[in-house]
């Protein structure tokens, strides 16, 4: 315990910047491969899904391009999967940009899902946002951490911007109250979020009725699954109508997967084990057939194809003659088998998660 | 043989009861299930109360999977605070009452 202050300080800082060795993708796949997997206590993924036939993973109709702009935040938190934060220098150019839009065009895919970081730090960001404006997406996501709005006067016109080009606002919140929230996003984040939400509800965002789409994503603050997501909705949209007045669209329970900073905070807290046994206890075959990998087609910021952002944090390139934006083909994408390991438990415990909450 | 009464591993096999008596595990399983629905109360009132009485019961198996059940639904650590204290309130009201016996006592024997 005397080490607790020592540790929060420490986790102020992104892996990389720590030098830990969790920094290296390689190495976690490794934990995640070895021990309770590696003995036999606990079925691997691939095991478990051929079980019911599933195996191997292939795409259904792909539904969502999702692009990261870039690893830089202003915030660090301290189960990020990206292992974001301010000292993150990894951004996409305008060049791979103009790339993603040329795909954008042409794509089956009806949803484009922008992330990051923040992606809004991306300098090109607004450029980008008015380019693939003109496409016409059906559902255009910006997954914006909210404080960001509040970072620097610079961003303060962003829910205007967002208005503009009917965007469909994502943002993360994991408690209706200041304490949980702050143990996880940093200290101010949850003043900083409120004031965020109400300057969006202000001009329309997450109203009933609007069109302006504003939809929470919760993930737990700790080593435990999200609960049931109608549930927590309501308890989200009684707790923060009431505390603050502030309305949202839809809550999305999202589980946080066993790698990158959350691995690491697992690791140190001795909660690892006892975490993949719930998420192997709670596997839902059904949660499967619609798991994310399988509608969606994930862009690193130097143009990279992955199978999710999780396979993208873990350096897993699609299997694929086509690995990179600027050789972009669907039909052979389409074609390819699905990269697996330990971490995809994190997708099928229970009602299944994804970017977009339960799949089932 | 554990040289400890409780592992903490153990709850997870908590299931296998069934194993030595299938039609009673079974049984008792599905009876479980079904009072943590919702009903007329909610699944998350009932948490609370599980988690009251975990403490009462002074089950360390049930202490952590109430706790654990608590967090997932959101429920804050000053709710599951308040909780415990209505167990311990009771139990020590249960003890605090029985004094009326012992005062009816003297007063039989002795007033």
């Amino acid at each position: 315990m005397g080490n607790a202050k020592t540790m929060t300080k420490l986790k102020i800082q992104s892996l990389h910047k720590r030098k830990s060795e969790l920094a290296n993708s390689k190495r976690q796949l490794e934990i995640l491969s070895n021990g309770i997997f590696l003995n036999g206590e606990l079925p691997k993924f691939k095991d478990k899904i051929a079980q019911t036939n599933q195996f191997p993973l292939r795409p259904n109709r792909l539904e969502i391009f999702q692009i990261n702009l870039g690893y830089m935040c202003n915030q660090v938190c301290t189960h990020c999967h990206v292992d974001a934060g301010p000292d993150r220098t990894e951004i996409m150019t305008r060049e791979t940009m103009q790339q993603c839009l040329d795909i954008i065009k042409k794509t089956e895919a009806h949803t484009l899902d922008l992330t990051g970081g923040a992606p809004e730090m991306n300098p090109d960001f607004r450029w980008f946002v008015e380019e693939a404006s003109k496409i016409g997406i059906k559902d255009f996501i910006v997954r914006s951490n909210l404080t960001i709005i509040r970072a620097n006067k610079k961003y303060y016109d962003l829910p205007a911007f967002f208005k503009k080009h009917n965007i469909h606002v994502v943002s993360s919140m994991p408690h209706w109250t200041k304490g949980k929230t702050d143990k996880q996003r940093g200290e101010g984040v949850f003043d900083k979020s409120i004031k965020a939400l109400q300057e969006l509800n202000a001009i329309g965002y997450g109203m009933p009725n609007s069109n302006l789409k504003l939809d929470l994503v919760y993930n737990p603050s700790g080593a435990f699954l999200p609960g049931d997501q109608t549930s927590m909705e309501k308890e989200f949209k009684k707790a923060l109508k009431k505390d603050f007045d502030i309305q949202f669209h839809n809550l999305f329970a999202i589980t946080n997967l066993p790698i990158s900073r959350f691995l690491d905070y697992l690791i140190s807290s001795e909660n690892y084990e006892d975490y993949m046994y719930s998420l192997v206890e709670a596997y839902n075959p059904e949660a499967v057939k619609n798991v994310m990998c399988r509608n969606t087609i994930s862009v690193s910021w130097d143009g990279w194809l992955y199978d999710c952002d999780f396979n993208q944090m873990l350096g897993l390139k699609v299997a694929s003659k086509t690995k990179h934006i600027k050789d972009y083909n669907e039909e052979l994408l389409q074609n390819r088998q699905i990269i697996i390991s330990q971490h995809c438990y994190g997708c099928t415990a229970g009602a299944g998660s994804s970017c977009q909450g339960n799949v089932i | 043989m554990s040289k400890t009464y409780y592992d903490p591993a153990d709850l997870r096999k908590f299931g296998n009861i069934t194993e030595w008596s299938e039609e009673l595990g079974t049984k008792f399983f599905e009876y479980y299930n079904k009072v943590f629905e919702e009903g007329a109360l909610s699944a998350r009132e009932k948490s609370l109360i599980a988690l009251a009485v975990a403490h009462t019961e002074q089950c360390p198996y049930c202490i952590d999977a109430y706790t654990k059940d608590g967090l997932q639904r959101g429920i804050t650590k000053e709710e599951m605070m308040e909780a415990i204290h209505v167990g311990a309130a009771i139990k020590s009201g249960a003890t605090l009452v029985m004094g009326v016996q012992m005062m009816n006592k003297v007063n039989k024997l002795d007033g």
